[in-house]
């Protein structure tokens, strides 16, 4: 559908919106943003709740928590093993499927990519609808799982089978199977949006948007809809199949049936592992977007940031087999898988040193959204660098399926994935709800989250090298362990604190919505598109013209230009006005 | 800093994922410094003051192929060192002098020695400077065998048998966690290995292992724990 028709059809619908039509079954790719953004939001608390019951175990065993005691009636608020395996389970399947995918690919990737590019919605807004719906609906699912006799799924996010496909095995019969069935609707909601995103962008881009003057943030989730769309079916098969296994009598993955516990392994890992970029080539893309608005420069090699991408793109389908190295696979393949994951270190390397190149020279203004980017920057170096321990096979040997792992993929997903959402956030806030947000607030909730995540995660990597293994229940029964468990009390503490930081987040959020100064059109003199519409934009983001595009979206302190920002839809005026 | 908690080694290949672990362990350090000062530096050097104005650059070609081709050599050089080691450990296996099967279940290691009907619970004897190997199987859900101090790790997958060595130079008790979810008895499915001097091995299989084991022991050398040839029919420990 062109630009033309998607303005001729929904402004035909605009008039007729109700509020049922405005704020709940909207197609307005904003408000789904919001949306998105708001059950992501919901989901971290419940996510981060679930965490926090999981450090209290594993710092004082056995003990009450405080306030779980009307919630765990029959152990007075001592967490079984039962349910502490259902806790961590929870934890990170929540995390990754029910906030950081939310938030990320479709709250940013909803409101982002139309603005961005210059378009008035989404090339099919009733399938966007679709997809929020969808997704609402597994997290419905999801949750529905914490109320089922037998408690919810408690194999670990991965579900390794035979332990998830017999019900016998954890004692979990319903929850396991309503988590089959959530995942499986979410990887349809999340086909319909990967879709949408690739179809809107290679067709509904502004006159004079080329792919290469595309935000580097457009490229990130561009290719992030990509990744989904071949990925997320995999794992939508391989729930299927496991629920047929345990439901129907199926035998894919049980060998007591001629199943092959194995195959669950590669069919997971095929889709976790670009899975893992999902969750970050977005954060990476909002870094890239808001590094040079902050350090008033242009990035530093556009095209390599996005070549690497595309690269990290590619070899995120062959390197999976590094989470199966102690598996019982072919160890002449994990030979294969080690060169692969040490080549894709290279690109992400590249994005770091243009990180810094983009820093280097600029003019550096520590606004929230810029410090949580160079956080994302620092704290992705860490995740980065510690994965060049799992890459060497015979040191995997050793740290595979300890806390090391724990504080590698942390600092992924929580240095990376969240403290890009929380950038983003702060970077997008003006112009999604038309408020600025409070700076004291937003200093105080970085500097606490920054520091406490420091706290929490970077003691993981030392109890991991100590040995301590991963979703053990209690570390006191291993004699190897005790002498660290000071540690484990240390970082519970700086997890709880973690968790306090986060208030004035939730607090500026809100006061914000409401009574925060509005926004003016541009607050950030940015460059992109999206700053060139309301704040925040009508149904249809622009007037009567869509913008024009006429150069690169990051020329920043050019030195023809008069102002030190230059925005893409500026018309070149004189002779000096360069084009890139 | 780090591997001042890595826990003792005492196993033969352990040493080479020890000298591995530290080879990666200094050179991300040193490059986490590099970056890290970098970062700080430049934070520090250009904060936004009064009068001054970015630099206008899009890149530059030679530094970005530098930092291309430097960090793809050094992981070159990383892979190449960790291939042999991968292949000592897991791909090529040295003769036997012990074989013991090991059989996992939900929650515990069921040990056995060829020849010998007796099955020991959470338990494994072998003598010191020989070369063990475990035939790994699992009778209900993947577990995972896990000595920290041998640097060994090997899941248990139910369906197949996967052979397994090592070899420890010092004798002493050691911790045996199982280091995959395997239900809610995880955490706590734990066993021991005791690694015995030649002379303490010879007189645990003789008071330990059935005379069936006589013929898989006498293929061993001179001076491995000769079993019990005396002693048929010792009684078991468990």
């Amino acid at each position: 559908m062109s630009a033309h028709a998607a303005t001729a059809h929904t402004a035909h619908e605009h008039h007729e919106t109700g509020f049922v039509r405005t704020y709940i079954f909207s197609t307005d790719h904003k408000m789904i943003a919001r949306q998105f953004l708001f059950l992501g939001l919901f989901m971290m608390i419940l996510g981060g709740l679930l965490a926090l019951i999981v450090r209290w175990q594993l710092a004082w065993p056995e003990t009450a928590i405080p306030g779980m005691g009307r919630i765990l009636r029959e152990t007075g608020g001592i967490l079984e093993p039962s349910t502490y395996n259902m806790a961590f389970t929870m934890h990170a399947t929540i995390m990754i499927f029910f906030v950081i995918m939310p938030i990320l690919a479709g709250a940013f990737g909803n409101f982002c990519i139309p603005l961005m590019i210059g378009a008035r919605d989404m090339a099919f807004p009733f399938l966007n609808m679709l997809s929020f719906w969808t997704t609402f609906t597994a997290g419905l699912i999801m949750l529905s799982g914490f109320f089922v006799e037998g408690g919810h799924a408690a194999a670990g996010w991965t579900s390794y089978a035979p332990l998830s496909a017999v019900a016998q095995y954890t004692g979990v019969n319903w929850g396991q199977n309503l988590w089959c069935i959530s995942l499986f609707v979410m990887g349809v909601g999340s086909m319909m949006g990967s879709i949408n995103y690739i179809t809107t962008i290679v067709n509904m881009r502004a006159p004079g948007m080329h792919l290469f003057r595309m935000p580097l943030v457009v490229w990130s989730l561009f290719i992030t809809a990509i990744l989904l769309l071949l990925a997320l079916p995999v794992l939508t098969s391989a729930v299927a199949m496991l629920l047929f296994d345990r439901t129907l009598g199926t035998s894919w993955f049980a060998p007591s049936g001629g199943g092959e516990p194995l195959l669950w392994q590669h069919l997971f890992w095929y889709f976790g592992h670009p899975e893992v970029y999902i969750l970050i080539l977005p954060a990476m893309g909002i870094a890239s977007e808001i590094l040079p608005v902050f350090a008033r420069k242009p990035i530093f090699g556009y095209h390599a940031m996005a070549f690497s991408m595309i690269a990290i793109a590619f070899l995120s389908w062959v390197v999976y087999g590094h989470h199966m190295f102690v598996s019982g696979m072919s160890p002449a393949l994990g030979m294969a898988f080690t060169v692969t994951t040490m080549i894709i270190a290279v690109p992400s390397a590249i994005k770091t040193f243009n990180w810094l190149g983009t820093l280097w020279g600029g003019r550096i203004q520590f606004t929230v959204p810029m410090l949580n980017a160079i956080a994302f920057v620092s704290m992705f170096v860490i995740g980065g660098l510690s994965g060049i321990f799992m890459a060497s096979t015979p040191v995997d040997i050793y740290i595979q399926d300890t806390y090391f792992i724990v504080a590698h993929i942390h600092y992924v997903v929580f240095g990376g994935s969240i403290f890009g959402a929380f950038a983003a956030i702060y970077y997008w806030f003006p112009k999604m709800f038309g408020r600025m947000t409070n700076g004291v607030l937003g200093h105080l909730h970085f500097w606490g989250t920054f520091i406490f995540f420091n706290a929490t995660f970077f003691p993981m990597h030392i109890i991991g090298v100590g040995g301590q293994m991963r979703r053990i229940y209690n570390p006191m029964q291993y004699e190897f362990l005790q002498h660290q468990q000071h540690w484990n009390v240390f970082i519970t503490y700086s997890a709880l604190l973690l968790g306090v930081s986060q208030i004035p987040f939730v607090i500026n959020f809100f006061w914000s919505l409401f009574a925060g100064p509005k926004a003016p059109l541009n607050p950030w003199n940015a460059n992109t598109l999206e700053w060139t519409a309301p704040s925040p934009p009508p149904h249809l983001n622009w007037g009567d013209r869509i913008p024009t595009v006429y150069r690169g979206p990051y020329e920043y302190s050019d030195p023809d230009a008069r102002e030190d920002f230059l925005p893409q839809n500026q018309p070149p005026v004189g002779a000096g006005a360069r084009r890139h | 800093m780090l591997d001042w908690w890595l826990p003792e080694n005492v196993s033969t290949y352990g040493r080479e994922i020890d000298w591995l672990f530290h080879l990666i362990y200094a050179i991300t350090g040193v490059t986490f410094i590099l970056v890290a000062a970098a970062l700080i530096a430049f934070l520090i050097m250009y904060r936004d003051r009064p009068g001054r104005r970015a630099r206008y650059t899009h890149g530059n070609t030679t530094l970005e192929i530098v930092w291309t081709i430097v960090p793809a050599l050094i992981l070159v050089v990383l892979t190449a060192l960790s291939a042999p080691a991968w292949s000592k450990i897991k791909m090529s296996m040295p003769p036997s002098d012990v074989v013991v099967e090991v059989t996992a279940k939900q929650f515990n290691w069921q040990v056995k020695y060829p020849n010998s009907d007796q099955v020991f619970l959470d338990e494994m004897h072998v003598p010191v400077n020989k070369v063990v190997h475990v035939h790994l199987k699992s009778q209900d859900v993947i577990h995972s065998f896990f000595v920290p101090q041998f640097r060994m790790k090997q899941d248990a997958v139910p369906g197949r048998e996967i052979k397994q060595w090592f070899e420890v130079v010092k004798p002493g008790k050691y911790e045996w966690p199982c280091a995959e979810l395997c239900g809610f008895g995880h955490s706590g499915m734990r066993g021991w290995i005791y690694v015995h001097s030649p002379e303490d091995y010879k007189k645990w299989a003789a008071e330990n292992l059935t005379a069936k084991a006589k013929a898989a022991e006498t293929a061993k050398p001179a001076d491995a724990a000769k079993p019990a040839d005396t002693k048929p029919g010792g009684k078991a420990k468990k």
